[in-house]
């Protein structure tokens, strides 16, 4: 197995650092306290080429990989799990879903000012009765002759009052079940299509998480994204690519809170010791540590696997997911408690690092779902 | 027209700083970055080019692994690389690398409308030398401490920063202009710039390329040959905590100069 990165890797790594520790961190506490979507962050990682890492020169990407791809979402949520879901929403699950499922003229149409940041991209396959069961869609889209016409609710839909393109499914023909699924894209300013009220989240506060309406909102014929009757295996093929992002934001959460907690425990001082000589902070962080290079591996192993076309990306790609969800969680709350009192507090980024955790283990396919995945490929059934 | 800029690549004297035993850095045992200001340079060369369309071409001397900090600069935007390396470059001082580093860029070519840009001075260094003598070996007008640079045609404004204010000093092209930090803020490099850098060209510049250069003189060159001769190198003790008065009033002038007095200042 080769464990290196490649050149160009490492030299977007120390970037997406920098511009880590200079851009974004000093904004993450702010747009947590103030629920505030990272308007002035976007275009400066537009420019960087960071909203269309793994796509093709020919189509606007920055003609780089899929381990690129993660480690940046990686590197931002190190310092702000916000900043990091903005780019893993619109590029895993708007982008990609087109890259890999649209027409030459609508990824000509859609991807250049996608991957140049221009305009921000969202995905809407939950709805208030289809969230893990995703095939109980109730939006409609009925074919109108020249153009469809859609009707419904989506939820908790990412980057949604930043978007300007939509990957939208709905039920063209209920009487097939999944199959009876198609995929749409839909852009803000189509009649018919609003953007609903901004949920109140626990974490990650600054994403403008919301609903998509959809009122006889008119979509024109050649929007269908696919065939028709495939938007269910599209929302999964993308959802599989999807949960490298959000593996990668979980890895990152981690990594970021055992940074503050090895600086922090080598400052606090009890007992005249600093908390960093005291066995138990040593076999904490050293199991933090273990846990989240663990969870880099399953991470990087399934970004690797994307760009080689590997058959059990799927798995690989859960795997990943489960892992550094569940990582991400349990060294976050580590960190709070190695952080003691002032761990509890919004002085310190602890908590906000607990809190955007929590979500890693939920969208994009709860951990159950993971293991329905990976159960499922070890054929056990 | 073209822009040549001259980078070094230096040890990050951020961390703790090694030396020999003969009291050159040692350069192995430190990480090592781009210099500071060279990247202000950088970023001049690439406003003008953003501007103007221009090529930017950067030049360093420095062993084989410089060619890293080339490929950087590359995804910054720079468009061509040319490391002038080999060992009996070596050690060399300012007076011997402004020679090396004037001969390369002469042997690449300068034409009218060219700028050459440099850092004011390097980290490890110091000295602020390399750039105004390469200009004077290549017998081209030079301007120091640049804070704002425009180009119009062949003339060349720039704002050179002094203690207390600036000059506003013109030049004509070709011509060299060495620049500090003030300038400009230095760019990210970017994700394509990255998968584009190692499709760049880069030439490497070696003894053989330059010996015959009428600027060369073997005798002076490299370690042995340059004039400055280190006697010993140390890191200078801390400096000790400065203390502010705040007010404007007589009452804060009489506590300065009481507190000057009791040191025996005045």
């Amino acid at each position: 197995m080769n464990f290196t990165l490649t050149k160009e890797q490492e030299l977007v790594r120390k970037m997406y650092r920098d511009f880590a520790q200079n851009e974004v961190k000093p904004l993450a506490e702010e747009l947590d306290e103030e629920e505030r979507f990272p308007s002035e962050t976007v275009p400066k990682l537009a420019k960087l080429g960071c909203f269309g890492i793994p796509f093709p020169k020919e189509y606007g990407g920055a003609g780089g990989d899929n381990l690129a791809y993660a480690m940046c979402v990686e590197e931002m949520a190190k310092v702000c799990g916000t900043t990091a879901v903005v780019i893993s929403a619109h590029t895993s699950l708007c982008c990609a879903p087109i890259y890999y499922w649209g027409t030459e003229e609508q990824k000509m149409k859609y991807l250049p000012d996608l991957c140049a940041g221009k305009k921000l991209g969202a995905f809407g396959l939950t709805e208030p009765n289809a969230g893990t069961d995703a095939s109980g869609q109730q939006t409609v889209a009925v074919d109108m002759g020249d153009h469809w016409v859609l009707n419904g609710t989506k939820c908790f839909i990412t980057n949604a009052s930043e978007a300007s393109v939509f990957v939208v499914f709905a039920m063209t023909d209920p009487s097939l079940g999944n199959k009876g699924i198609s995929a749409f894209i839909v852009e803000k300013d189509f009649p018919g299509f609003s953007v609903g009220k901004h949920e109140k989240k626990m974490g990650i506060r600054g994403s403008a998480t919301c609903d998509l309406i959809f009122e006889d909102c008119i979509v024109p014929k050649e929007n269908l994204l696919g065939e028709l009757g495939k938007g269910f295996k599209i929302a999964m093929h993308t959802l599989d690519g999807g949960r490298i992002g959000i593996a990668s934001q979980a890895l990152g959460l981690g990594e970021g809170a055992i940074d503050e907690t090895v600086a922090y425990t080598q400052e606090r001082k009890q007992f005249h010791k600093r908390l960093s000589q005291f066995q138990n902070t040593q076999f904490q962080l050293a199991d933090m540590k273990c846990k989240a290079d663990a969870a880099q591996l399953l991470v990087y192993r399934a970004a690797i696997a994307k760009d080689n076309h590997d058959p059990l990306l799927g798995m690989y790609a859960a795997e990943a997911k489960l892992f550094a969800a569940e990582m991400a969680s349990d060294v976050t709350r580590r960190a709070v408690q190695l952080f003691g009192g002032y761990g509890y507090t919004r002085e310190y980024p602890v908590e906000r690092m607990m809190r955007d955790a929590k979500i890693t283990e939920i969208y994009e396919g709860t951990s159950e779902v993971q293991r329905m995945v990976i159960s499922s490929n070890m054929g056990v059934k | 027209m073209k822009i040549i800029v001259t980078v070094k690549q230096v040890p990050d004297t951020s961390g703790k700083v090694a030396v020999n035993p003969d009291g050159t850095l040692n350069r192995a045992s430190m990480q090592t970055i781009i210099n500071p200001d060279d990247l202000n340079a950088v970023e001049a060369a690439l406003s003008l080019k953003d501007e103007l369309g221009c090529k930017v071409v950067a030049f360093t001397m420095g062993p084989a692994p410089a060619e890293g900090m080339l490929r950087e600069l590359m995804a910054m935007g720079v468009d061509e690389g040319v490391l002038v390396s080999a060992r009996e470059f070596g050690g060399s001082d300012t007076y011997a690398t402004s020679q090396i580093l004037a001969a390369a860029i002469d042997t690449y070519g300068i034409e009218e409308e060219d700028i050459i840009l440099a850092g004011r001075q390097a980290i490890d260094g110091d000295t602020a030398q390399v750039g105004p003598q390469i200009a004077e070996k290549l017998h081209l007008p030079q301007i120091t401490y640049a804070g704002k640079i425009t180009k119009e045609g062949k003339k060349i404004t720039v704002n050179r920063m002094l203690e207390d204010g600036y000059m506003v000093v013109e030049a004509e092209t070709p011509c060299m202009i060495t620049c500090i930090k003030e300038l400009n803020e230095p760019r990210y490099l970017s994700v394509f710039g990255a998968y584009e850098a190692w499709s760049k060209p880069l030439t490497v510049m070696d003894y053989n390329a330059l010996k015959d250069h009428e600027l060369i003189d073997a005798t002076t060159i490299g370690l042995k040959g340059s004039p400055t001769n280190i006697l010993t190198s140390f890191t200078p003790p801390q400096k000790g905590a400065g203390q502010m008065l705040k007010g404007n009033g007589k009452e804060t002038t009489d506590e300065l100069a009481a507190i000057l007095a009791k040191k025996h200042y005045i």
